[in-house]
């Protein structure tokens, strides 16, 4: 199953094409770019917080955008279209199909991302990723704004269509010898998370006309002026977002699910209890939205609902973290560059779930809300659980795309960086929220535990911007001159358990 | 899938499950004790707006950017904003509440010493937001 880059082909085929590998490519290229902006943002944010006083940036307005531009981007552009791509390639072979079922409509959803990320990257927002009105309706300046709000609107009737796509696939397209009960964990995972996006998706879509027609001076649904509620455009949007972030955290589980046992060389632990934990995650991802505005006025009885549906979602997730460590257990463990970055998203998920914990009890979140603690967490899951996943599958798909090998030694080094600097920024952002620091400021008083902690972050999202670097340079060199790869046993496992039905299935 | 028992996992997603019930009644109990507004608490109300605080006490008095209570004393905060949503937080005593434009949300807090807080903004607002800031003078009770 090598899929092709060895034949060199002019680019306007693999643009125009609408199989499901050269969609996938044109995914991974088009989030690896965004992957890239994004954090070139978040390095110009931590840049300008070394210090208090304005640093390399004039004013405020500016850096309000970049943090807007910085979240919608890694999640939208990178996070998304890359899970979309490792979808793209991989689901149509695990359930033994020649293509996706729409091989239309998967290209047609791919080419409405370029549109929607030059309305967000050239209008440049300011109001953060949520949107929250009234600002965003009565102060936020134009058109940004507006452009955002189409952006985001093409942005998502992409992952729809994607979602149906990956839908149909997966439960009328796998052959017909195979039960759902045989589908690799990695395709059950697009699955679940396709589900959601089909569920949560059209509340969100919603909120954003109800938001355009405000702006626009027509209506008032979130305008307080005009007798609306902005509190209720927050549960709109939590409903969407937060199951949305059961819908980039579960393919990057199920990306691990496919590392883990490979690199063990043991079958995984339970598969069922994989599935189990899935399936539980995608419906619990429907219960906890309103654990990000328990600040906003909330009830006690509202308020209490919310964190046992927060709460609920921990076992499922812990099943996760059981599953990887007993089947890694009594293992016969390589750790080459993919297994590495696996088993540091694991660690960092476990961090990232424990504190979600704090986060969920009541009174502990009137410390932790909309402060450092918060950027610290979520981070953890979109950084340390989520992009190590997927840089980790980047590099364990690397050989079957390219035909070619990266360098090891610097995917190791890319790897150690990573998780050095992962830690050194996103824990202590934990800490400095507990000392109070908000989120989303410009500029901070010079308290001296404050500016330490920045410093102590900033030299550590440097040293992930480096490791960066290094990145992409393997990547470039590797896919033109790295050496040949033995694309049947790439990483020297054995293979016996490179592929569950390649038995049956040899060469796709 | 099977040929291997599973019964460690059913421990360890019980202890889990007996773990996250205790958090949140430990948390259902907090807050419930944490809400309860003492009767005598002294009402001040707090204004947000671009891009700073107004504080109005019971005999009518105004400040701006400056609380002024007094140490021993309860009181209760009912928070309201004129253009968008802030966040009224008092870091060091816990005190974080949303002011929403149209809405008054109450908190309270009942200071313990004699000193100065920082209070600011922990809702993004706008371009100053990051300095709208405001201090809290705890005083000595006024016998």
């Amino acid at each position: 199953m090598v899929l092709e880059l060895q034949k060199p082909r002019p680019i306007w085929q693999i643009m125009f094409s609408t199989h499901h590998t050269d969609v996938g490519l044109l995914y991974l290229i088009l989030s690896l770019s965004f992957l890239f902006m994004g954090g070139a943002l978040a390095l110009i944010i931590r840049a300008e917080l070394f210090l208090p006083g304005a640093q390399i940036l004039g004013d405020a307005m500016t850096f309000n955008r970049i943090f807007t531009v910085h979240g919608t981007t890694l999640i939208f552009l990178f996070i998304l279209p890359f899970a979309s791509a490792v979808g793209n390639y991989f689901v149509p072979i695990m359930v033994r199909y020649k293509d996706m079922a729409y091989p239309k409509l998967n290209a047609i959803a791919f080419w409405m991302i370029p549109p929607g990320a030059a309305l967000v990257w050239l209008g440049f927002a300011d109001f953060t990723w949520y949107a929250q009105p009234p600002y965003s309706i009565i102060s936020a300046p134009g058109p940004a704004a507006d452009m955002w709000i189409f952006g985001l609107k093409i942005l998502g009737i992409s992952s729809v269509l994607g979602a149906i796509n990956f839908v149909v696939t997966i439960l009328k397209c796998k052959h017909p010898d195979m039960s759902i009960g045989q589908v690799p964990l990695l395709a059950w995972s697009f699955l679940a998370s396709s589900l959601i996006i089909l569920v949560a998706i059209p509340t969100f879509a919603a909120a954003l006309l109800m938001l355009l027609t405000d702006r626009l001076g027509v209506s008032g649904f979130f305008n307080p002026a005009m007798g609306g509620d902005p509190i209720a455009y927050s549960h709109l949007f939590w409903f969407t977002f937060h199951p949305e972030v059961y819908v980039l955290v579960i393919p990057a589980i199920g990306m691990m699910y496919e590392i883990i046992p490979r690199f063990s060389r043991k079958p995984i632990y339970s598969y069922n209890s994989g599935v189990f934990a899935f399936v539980l995650l995608s419906i619990v991802a429907f219960s906890s939205w309103a654990h990000h505005m328990y600040a906003t006025g909330m009830s006690f009885t509202e308020k209490t609902v919310f964190m046992v549906g927060t709460l609920a979602a921990v076992p499922a997730s812990a099943m996760h973290v059981f599953n990887f460590i007993a089947t890694m257990w009594n293992g016969r463990i390589k750790f080459s560059t993919p297994m590495m970055w696996a088993v540091g998203g694991i660690a960092l998920f476990f961090s990232a779930g424990a504190g979600g914990v704090a986060n969920a009890a009541m009174p502990l979140d009137f410390s932790t809300h909309d402060s450092y603690w918060v950027v610290g967490h979520f981070h953890l899951f979109v950084m340390g659980t989520i992009a190590f996943g997927s840089i980790g599958y980047l590099y364990y798909m690397f050989p079957y795309v390219t035909g070619r090998m990266y360098n090891e030694t610097l995917g190791k080094v890319h790897f150690i960086l990573s998780f050095i600097g992962t830690i050194l920024v996103f824990f202590t952002q934990h800490v400095l929220g507990l000392y109070g620091m908000p989120r989303r400021v410009f500029d901070y008083p010079p308290i001296p535990e404050w500016i330490i902690m920045n410093q102590i972050v900033t030299v550590g999202a440097m040293i992930i911007g480096v490791s960066m670097v290094i990145f992409l340079a393997n990547m470039i060199y590797s896919s033109g001159k790295g050496k040949l790869a033995d694309t049947d046993d790439p990483f020297g496992l054995g293979g016996k358990y490179y592929y569950p039905f390649e038995a049956k299935n040899p060469k796709h | 899938m099977s040929g291997h028992s599973n019964w460690p996992e059913w421990i360890y997603v019980a202890v889990v499950i007996a773990l996250m019930c205790w958090v949140g009644a430990e948390a259902w109990n907090a807050e419930r004790l944490v809400e309860h507004v003492p009767a005598d608490a002294e009402l001040i109300k707090v204004i947000a707006q671009q891009w700073f605080w107004t504080f109005e006490y019971e005999d009518g008095t105004k400040t701006i950017g400056d609380l002024y209570v007094e140490s021993g004393k309860a009181y209760k905060f009912e928070i309201t904003s004129k253009d968008v949503i802030h966040s009224f937080n008092i870091h060091d005593y816990v005190v974080l509440m949303d002011a929403v434009p149209g809405r008054v949300n109450t908190v309270w807090f009942a200071p313990t010493d004699v000193r100065t807080h920082d209070i600011q903004c922990r809702e993004y607002c706008g371009l100053i937001h990051y300095n709208m800031r405001g201090t809290l003078h705890v005083e000595e009770p006024s016998s």
